[in-house]
């Protein structure tokens, strides 16, 4: 009769069993996620204690006093901890970038190839793909780097590309861009990409007022050539290259000096994670191309849409629709791998702040923390950016 | 640039039996090429100028491809060859390309690999440097498969990966009746037995402890373990974050999203360094285990996943259905969801497994030496130097065979179970 005030009391909380059946388990839950946690800060506290650390993140003001290899800013031994693990985050940052550049580029050609009419191209990038898929990664980073690079001659008999590049087991040596007014140049670059949006979309409303088509894309290419172009003859900027020059070190060792260095632990890995990752992609892209349906390509034949149109306006949009989402989380996979350049000793955030700075302080519990959360970090931005972004791209039904 | 060279006219049926012998003259002037000077180092095209000379053979083989292209020639064999490698220009370009490529690298790949190879022998000197060094693999073969583990005790390795094997094989061919209590030996029962037979120390057993533990079968013994534990975690994370109940939900999503988002060598960093710190002060836990439940719990954050996705594709019109028949909670998933949904993840489980054997190699970061690390060890032995390209490509063999048929059992259960539904 007044079963909802039973309900509520508390004597009906445990003998209303759907209540009781709700409320337990999660009190429960509840109970063991605080008691493992206090327990582990109990026994952390304790030990902490009887070795005479205190917890806190003073020391990531104190000077770190270790060297590290290559960096993207400036460094030395005299810097702090804080400046040793952004020196780590952004060469795992530089990794990541590079190996899904390639990682992308490889994969889009090899799973487009995979579906080429061509029997034996289409057989070779299959092969390719069940080859270095069932590696472990570990064993290929390995292998590159202890293997493959080493077998590249000293830097006095250096491979020369093109008197351009020097390849040696010292790393690659390329030539170092030394910008006057940079600025100026940066600034036109940016006026130049903001021009071409507003040429895009005028393109786009005239074809939907009038139906007709500007060139935009070669009115862009215009101003994106014209302007910088421009800086160079009126703006004072100007480019000379500083050119990497073989130099006699002592009787027997020779190196580079000058130019920007591109040591072999970061094109070992760049190369492992990008031929490790083009092998996951290309399933991706070919998964998505063959998603969608060829109904779709002859409608839009037989609407009068160029082949170009044809793959720009109908195949792409719907193929990306099925490609991005695992793509991404190969993204994620390939940021998430570079910490293996820890194996090989590639200055990343695990290497200089998991491995140097811990072994230093001492300082277990916060470092390990610190290094899980960027990686968090990273992953839930990435991932909520493509959530968004695939909600953009998303089918909108009416 | 077609039109130009086509004197002869378009290659025709009519003129079959002018275009196929040019064709084939000339295609083959162009394979010739190739071989002679990637084998016998003779330039058979000298005469050309030097830049044009480089080219000799993919302009022979074009102009050859381009005679041979000829439509619905009525010839089987010209006309598959056509459509499947020689259909237009670009493809008859590529094909010549990729052709050329594996008759320049395959030979002398091969003759590295087994011709020039030294298989006779017990030390480093017996290698030649023509080929590669396969002694070093032979030398070293049972430490890679056993790591540091006694010789004398080896046959516990073995019989226990040769009863699992016999397990697991019987699992597919015993009666229907039985395959619920092998499943139940299999997981409750089996690991136990198989840890004691390995780690020892009791049943007049010698206790061999866990840092000489190694190599292959190491690999294999944190999969099957770490395997067999993170799936009922798995399992309970899964129906957690599809829970109605808030607490058990986003405890639930924030452990699985939390493992998923950090990288294996972070969760082994924690395990070996961090962990310590967390247990009571005097209280000591082996490395390997921490480093087999910091897998297990990472493994299970994917495996949670995966079995949502085939709670997911469930019709709700089984918990309905279920539901009206009485059931509660869990009576409904153990009894008629998650035999249903079990079955259809099988091939995601196994995805699962594939990955977990291919991150295994990861635990020499925190000093474990299986297959990999023991290849690392080994090539540093002063008396093995410089034979780190033959470890390397030995364990990627080794790897590659097992993942890859993993890969194809995995395939084929995805098959067998689309077309089930």
């Amino acid at each position: 009769m007044n079963l909802k005030s039973t309900d509520s009391s508390i004597a009906g909380f445990f003998t209303s069993k759907s209540k009781f059946r709700y409320y337990l388990p999660q009190i429960l839950t509840l109970l063991g996620i605080i008691f493992i946690f206090g327990y582990f800060s109990y026994n952390a506290q304790v030990n902490m204690d009887n070795r005479g650390i205190d917890f806190g993140l003073r020391f990531l003001g104190e000077e770190a006093s270790f060297d590290i290899q290559f960096s993207l800013i400036e460094y030395s031994g005299a810097s702090t901890y804080a400046r040793a693990y952004l020196v780590g985050f952004l060469n795992t940052i530089l990794v990541a970038v590079i190996g899904i550049f390639f990682a992308t580029i490889l994969g889009v050609t090899i799973g487009i190839a995979r579906l080429s009419p061509n029997y034996l191209i289409a057989k070779v990038s299959e092969w390719y793909i069940e080859i270095f898929r069932n590696i472990p990664l570990l064993l290929q980073l390995f292998f590159w780097y202890f293997a493959a690079l080493r077998a590249l001659p000293l830097p006095k008999e250096a491979i020369n590309i093109f008197d351009i590049a020097y390849l040696s087991i010292k790393g690659l040596y390329v030539p170092k861009f030394v910008w006057t007014n940079f600025s100026v140049f940066f600034i036109s670059i940016v006026t130049a990409l903001v021009g071409i949006f507003f040429v895009f979309k005028y393109a786009r409303i005239q074809q939907e007022k009038s139906g007709k088509r500007i060139p935009a894309f070669l009115i862009s290419l215009g101003i994106f050539i014209v302007l910088p172009l421009l800086t160079f003859l009126i703006g004072g900027v100007s480019l000379t290259f500083e050119h990497p020059e073989l130099k006699q070190l002592s009787k027997t060792i020779f190196n580079y000096i000058g130019g920007v260095a591109i040591i072999p632990e970061l094109m070992a890995l760049a190369a492992a994670l990008s031929l490790y990752t083009a092998t996951f992609i290309a399933e991706c892209v070919r998964a998505g191309i063959m998603g969608v349906t060829k109904g779709q390509k002859e409608a839009a034949a037989s609407i009068g849409l160029t082949p170009g149109q044809i793959l720009r306006l109908v195949v792409m949009p719907q193929a990306l629709r099925i490609i991005i989402p695992p793509t991404t989380n190969q993204y994620l996979n390939l940021t998430k791998n570079s910490s293996l350049a820890a194996a090989i000793a590639y200055p990343d955030i695990v290497l200089v702040f998991a491995g140097t700075a811990m072994m230093q302080t001492g300082r277990a519990i916060e470092i390990v923390s610190i290094t899980m959360l960027t990686y968090l970090s990273l992953s839930i931005a990435i991932s909520v950016f493509m959530n968004w972004y695939n909600k953009k791209i998303a089918i909108k039904e009416k | 640039m077609i039109k130009n060279i086509n004197f002869l006219g378009k290659p025709s049926r009519e003129k079959f039996s002018l275009f196929v012998p040019i064709g084939i003259f000339l295609l083959s002037l162009g394979l010739i090429d190739v071989v002679f000077n990637s084998f016998f180092d003779v330039n058979i095209t000298s005469f050309f100028p030097r830049g044009l000379n480089y080219f000799t053979p993919l302009i022979f083989g074009f102009l050859g491809l381009y005679y041979l292209r000829i439509e619905f020639s009525g010839n089987k064999m010209l006309d598959k060859l056509n459509i499947n490698i020689n259909s237009n220009w670009f493809n008859s370009i590529l094909t010549l390309l990729i052709i050329f490529v594996l008759i320049q690298n395959i030979p002398p790949l091969l003759n590295w690999l087994i011709i020039d190879a030294n298989f006779v022998g017990t030390t480093k000197k017996d290698c030649t440097d023509s080929g590669a060094c396969w002694i070093f693999i032979k030398i070293w073969f049972p430490r890679l498969m056993y790591g540091l583990y006694p010789d004398a005790e080896l046959w516990r390795i073995n019989t226990s990966f040769i009863m699992l094997i016999t397990l697991v094989v019987a699992l597919f061919y015993i009666p229907v009746k039985l395959k619920k209590y092998l499943i139940i030996f299999l997981i409750f029962v089996f690991p136990f037995i198989m840890f004691n037979l390995i780690h020892g120390g009791n049943f007049g057993l010698v206790w061999v402890e866990t840092t000489a533990w190694g190599g292959l079968s190491l690999t294999f013994i944190i999969s099957v373990f770490a395997l067999i534990l993170c799936f009922p975690i798995g399992m309970f994370l899964a129906l957690g974050r599809r829970s109605s109940a808030p607490v058990t939900r986003y405890s639930s999503i924030g452990f699985i999203e939390f493992w998923r988002g950090v990288p294996l060598i972070t969760v082994l960093f924690m395990a070996s360094v961090m962990f310590p710190m967390f247990l009571p002060d005097g209280v000591y836990m082996d490395k390997l285990f921490r480093v087999i439940i910091a897998i297990t719990l990472f493994e299970a954050a994917y495996m949670a996943e995966v079995i949502r996705g085939g709670l997911q594709a469930l019709p709700r019109g089984q918990y309905d259905a279920a539901k009206s028949l009485g059931m509660g909670y869990w009576r409904l998933h153990m009894l008629v969801i998650l035999p249903q949904a079990l079955k259809l993840v099988i091939p995601g489980i196994a995805n699962t497994f594939l990955a977990l054997v291919k991150d295994t190699p990861l635990i020499l970061v925190v000093g474990l030496l299986e297959l990999v690390g023991m290849i690392d060890m080994a090539k540093t032995n002063p008396e093995w130097l410089g034979l780190a390209t033959e470890g390397y490509i030995f364990a990627g063999i080794l790897f590659w065979i097992i993942c890859f048929n993993m890969s194809r059992y995995s395939q084929r259960l995805e098959e067998k179970y689309k077309t089930d539904r």
